[in-house]
C-alpha cells in the first residue's frame, strides 16, 4: 500500500456574542450558522478517524487573533495529528507565532497574493512542509485568463479571489500555484467559489487543473456532498486530499462511511 | 521549562527535548507526556546527560538543522555514547547520518551531520510529488524496542482496544513529511521501511540500538504515533 489519500475536516472559527470561540459554517462564503465548540469538534474528529484538522480564523480583529492563539494551543494539546490554521497570516511573524501555537502548518491566502516574498520567507524560515497556500478560485469566462478549461462545454479560466469571493485580482491561478510552488510553498489548497456549500461536488477541473500544473500535494476544497464527490476528486483530478465541512458538522455523512466507500472503491485510505 | 504531565499519576521518565531552535516542540512534548514521560525542553548539555532520554526533533531544512545544532554536536554525540536513548524526530533523524544531498556534502563548506547511523539522506527523485507529504504505511523488517512486538499475533485488536503497550506497529499508519530520506551506509540500520514509488527508511537505528529516529512525526501520527512514544518511553525507563 502506498500512501493514502487524505480526508480532513475544516472547521471556521470566529467569535460569537460574548468574545468566545466558535464554529461557523456557511454556505458560499455568507450565511453562517452556529456550529459548535472548536476543542470539541477537534476531539471528536480526532477520535472519528480525521486524517487532519483544518482550522480557520475567520476573525478580522487583533483581539479575535489572541483568542484564537489560545485556542490552536487547546486543540493542539488534544489532537494528535496534523492541524492546519488559516486566516488573517500576513507576515513572518503571524507564522511564527501560529506554529509555536502548536499548528504544524499554516495556510496563507491574501497575505500570499498581495506580498509572494510571504512565501519564499516562510519556507526558508520555517520550511516549506509547513507552508501551504490556499487559493480562493473563481471560474471566469471571459478573454482575460493564461489557462483555459473545458467546464460542462464551456472554455474557463479561473482566478484568484481575495475576501472570500468578493474581490478578484486578475491572477490566473494556474499561474499563481507554479509560482508558488516555486517561491516554496510546500503544500496547494484549493477552494473553489463556484462550488463552495453547493454540496453538489468538487470543482474537479479546477482541481485537475492546478494538480496537473505542479507536483506539490493538493487539498481539494469545496463542495462535497459525500464520499462519491472525495472519489471523483481524488480518481479523476488526482487530488492528495479533500476537505469537507458540513457534510461533517451536520452528521449528514461520518468520516469513517467516506473512507470505507473509498476502500471498497480500491482509493487507499489511513483506517 | 518543565512541564507536569495531567494524564499520567507519576512519569516513567525524564525526557530531554533538546531546543536548537527549530521545530514545533509543543506537540512532541504533549506526545510524549501523553506516553508518561515527564518532559524538559532545553538546549542545556548538562540536562541531557541527567535525562533517561533525549529527543532531537526536527522540521526544516538540514543545513539549518545541522549549523543550528552544531554547539550541541559534541554533547549529543557524548550521549549516545554513554548508552542514553537518543531519538531523532524527521529532520533530527536525518541528522543522526552522516550527510545530506541538500546541504553540500562536497568540499569545504560539507554540512556534518552526527554521523551516529553512517549513511546520507538523499532527495526523492523528480516526477513524484514532494514533500512526500500524509500517511502512510510501516514495514517493520527487523526487531527494535521502538517498534515492540514484531512477532506478537493481535496487536492490533490490542490496540484497538486501547491498551498501553506491547503492540507491533507493523502494517500501521504514520504521518510523513519530508523531500528527503535516509540511505543508511548499512542495510541492517533499516528497522522499518515505507513505500513512496521506492522502498525508503522509514524507521533507523545504530548497531547498540541506543540511537534510533523515525521519519515520521510519532507526535504527529495518532493511536500509532503514541504507540512508538510508549515504546520510547519504556527503553528509557528500563536503565
Amino acid at each position: 500500500m502506498a500512501l493514502t489519500k487524505r480526508v480532513i475536516p475544516c472547521i471556521d472559527v470566529d467569535l460569537d456574542e460574548d468574545g468566545n470561540p466558535a464554529v461557523y459554517t456557511g454556505v458560499h462564503f455568507e450565511d453562517l450558522k452556529y456550529t459548535g465548540d472548536p476543542v470539541e469538534m477537534a476531539r471528536a474528529y480526532n477520535e472519528a478517524g480525521a486524517d487532519e484538522f483544518v482550522f480557520l480564523d475567520i476573525t478580522a480583529s487583533a483581539e479575535g487573533r489572541e483568542t484564537m492563539l489560545d485556542v490552536v494551543r487547546d486543540v493542539a494539546d488534544e489532537v494528535f495529528i496534523p492541524l492546519t490554521v488559516g486566516g488573517g497570516i500576513r507576515t513572518t511573524d503571524d507564522i511564527k507565532e501560529t506554529l509555536r501555537a502548536g499548528a504544524d502548518k499554516v495556510s496563507i491566502t491574501t497575505g500570499a497574493l498581495e506580498r509572494p516574498e510571504l512565501i519564499t520567507e516562510g519556507a526558508r524560515a520555517f520550511g516549506s512542509q509547513c507552508i501551504v497556500i490556499s487559493v480562493d478560485a473563481r471560474r471566469r469566462f471571459d478573454e482575460e485568463g493564461e489557462h483555459y478549461v473545458e467546464v460542462d462545454g464551456e472554455s474557463c479560466w479561473f482566478e484568484c479571489t481575495k475576501k472570500g469571493g468578493r474581490e478578484g485580482t486578475g491572477i490566473d491561478v494556474l499561474e499563481w500555484a507554479r509560482e508558488a510552488e516555486t517561491r516554496g510553498a510546500g503544500e496547494l489548497f484549493v477552494n473553489s467559489i463556484d462550488k463552495d456549500g453547493t454540496k453538489d461536488g468538487y470543482d474537479v477541473p479546477l482541481t485537475k487543473a492546478v494538480c496537473d500544473a505542479v507536483d506539490t500535494p493538493v487539498i481539494a476544497s469545496s463542495g462535497c456532498g459525500g464520499p462519491e464527490d472525495l472519489y471523483e476528486v481524488f480518481t479523476e483530478a488526482n487530488a492528495d486530499a479533500g476537505l469537507a465541512a458540513s457534510i461533517f458538522h451536520f452528521d449528514e455523512h461520518s468520516i469513517q462511511e467516506c473512507k470505507e466507500y473509498l476502500d471498497e472503491h480500491d482509493v487507499p485510505v489511513r483506517f | 521549562m518543565s512541564t507536569a504531565t495531567s494524564d499520567q499519576q507519576q512519569s516513567l521518565a525524564d525526557v530531554v527535548v533538546v531546543d536548537y531552535g527549530l521545530g514545533n516542540l509543543r506537540s512532541v512534548t504533549r506526545g510524549l507526556e501523553r506516553a508518561g514521560a515527564d518532559v524538559e525542553i532545553t538546549d542545556d548539555p548538562e540536562a541531557f546527560a541527567e535525562a533517561d532520554g533525549v529527543v532531537l526533533p526536527g522540521v526544516g531544512a538540514f543545513r539549518e538543522g545541522v549549523e543550528n545544532a552544531d554547539p550541541l554536536r559534541e554533547d549529543l554525540l557524548e550521549v549516545a555514547e554513554t548508552g542514553t536513548p537518543l531519538f531523532g524526530i524527521c529532520l533530527g533523524m536525518q541528522m543522526l547520518l552522516t550527510t545530506s544531498e541538500e546541504g553540500e556534502n562536497e568540499g569545504e563548506s560539507a554540512v556534518q551531520g552526527l554521523d551516529l547511523v553512517p549513511g546520507t539522506n538523499v532527495r526523492f527523485v523528480e516526477g513524484q510529488k514532494v514533500p512526500h507529504m500524509g500517511w502512510n504505511e510501516l514495514h517493520v523488517e527487523r526487531d527494535h524496542p521502538l517498534v515492540e512486538g514484531v512477532d506478537s499475533v493481535g496487536s492490533e485488536i490490542q490496540r484497538a482496544d486501547g491498551s498501553p503497550s506491547g503492540g507491533s506497529v507493523d502494517g500501521q499508519y504514520a504521518y510523513f513529511v519530508h523531500s528527503y530520506y535516509a540511505v543508511p551506509d548499512d542495510e541492517d540500520a533499516t528497522v522499518a521501511t515505507t513505500d513512496y514509488e521506492l522502498e525508503f527508511p522509514s524507521i533507523v537505528a545504530n548497531e547498540a540500538g541506543n540511537v534510533f529516529g523515525t521519519q515520521f512525526h510519532p507526535e504527529k501520527s495518532g493511536e500509532t504515533g503514541l504507540q512508538i512514544l510508549r515504546n520510547f518511553v519504556d527503553i528509557c525507563s528500563r536503565d
